[in-house]
């Protein structure tokens, strides 16, 4: 009987299916519950649809649902934090931090998967990926779990390195793919894309979703 | 949304003039312009619940695209690029353009009643 449980600390609904759902696949074919925290419902995202069927009003609506198909898919719990997309950088990070403490205490997990704060592109992902950070590293060390950071900006290999951990999710492409199609006002254009240029070696982006890479964040003392 | 009716949204435009009334005004090329595009810039701006009241408000343009300005006591309100529109089940004027991917480039919308921050709740 295993005691891990995986956290997934991301701001939009579709980042778990686009970053880690080959990963959070893995862990729940071994039986490993994995809960989401999302931060906002993405109700500023640009995509509408394609073709369009919602309007900034009604976005967010949309992309909750999204992300509770998303979750069913995967089969993994979700919370959502409450926070406004495009904003999470100008909150108060110490505040974010010890909301998530407060969350991570009451879950307990053995494994926090977050973004790379300062190569995660987008300013949520940087944010969040901060205050969770902070928030791992001021819990106590006995119940502390490993904390693992995605790096998504382009050539992030150069300055940070090899990733620690490299995870071919080909295994697991179905449920990557089907996941991602839950988030159906988001992902139109990457769905044809992989459509329209199925094969991985032809296709980077493709090669993107495939290896879904993190890094083992070490906390200084 | 439907293609902009500019008599129709002309009539909306009326109808919230001289009230007091909550703006949300948005532009935006996606956060992630540059990420996919190194010669890109991230450009973008809202402002969200801006409460103002206006003298009279039109709405101009050819094509299909629409410019709209709303005339302040001490300013403007200004969007230009706006392809659609819809009236939402709480009379608000929603209106938006859109670019050939049907992503959103710019909105304009205005209500009598602040703009919530909230989903519909299940």
């Amino acid at each position: 009987m295993s005691h891990e449980h995986v956290v997934v600390i991301y701001p939009h609904p579709d980042d778990e299916s686009f970053g880690a759902s080959g990963t959070i696949s893995k862990y729940r074919e071994q039986d490993i519950p994995v809960t989401y925290l999302c931060g906002t419902l993405g109700e500023m995202g640009r995509n509408m649809g394609s073709p369009t069927f919602a309007n900034r009003e009604t976005l967010s609506t949309f992309r909750k649902e999204e992300l509770k198909k998303a979750c069913k898919a995967l089969d993994i719990d979700y919370r959502l934090l409450g926070y406004r997309d495009k904003t999470l950088e100008f909150e108060q990070r110490e505040q974010v931090a010890a909301h998530l403490k407060e969350i991570l205490q009451e879950i307990r997990p053995t494994l926090v998967i977050t973004h790379y704060p300062g190569y995660a592109v987008h300013p949520d992902h940087d944010a969040l990926g901060a205050a969770a950070i902070q928030a791992v590293a001021d819990m106590e060390e006995d119940v502390r779990p490993e904390l693992w950071a995605q790096a998504i900006a382009t050539n992030f290999e150069k300055t940070l390195g090899k990733p620690d951990i490299i995870h071919d999710v080909k295994p697991y492409w179905d449920k990557k793919m089907a996941a991602i199609e839950t988030h159906l006002s988001q992902a139109s254009g990457m769905m044809s894309l992989i459509k329209n240029k199925p094969d991985f070696n032809e296709n980077e982006e493709l090669e993107h979703l495939r290896y879904e890479r993190f890094y083992r964040w070490k906390l200084e003392e | 949304m439907e293609a902009i009716d500019r008599e129709k949204v002309q009539q909306a435009i009326n109808q919230f003039a001289g009230k007091d009334v909550y703006v949300h005004l948005e532009t935006t090329n996606g956060a992630y312009a540059s990420h996919f595009d190194e010669n890109a810039y991230n450009v973008g701006a809202f402002i969200r619940n801006a409460h103002v009241k206006y003298e009279h408000g039109k709405i101009v343009g050819t094509g299909g695209s629409y410019r709209i300005g709303l005339k302040l006591d001490l300013g403007w309100v200004y969007a230009e690029g706006v392809t659609d529109y819809e009236v939402d089940d709480q009379n608000r004027l929603l209106m938006a353009g859109h670019d050939r991917e049907g992503r959103l480039m710019v909105a304009l919308e205005i209500s009598e009643t602040p703009f919530t921050h909230e989903s519909k709740e299940d």
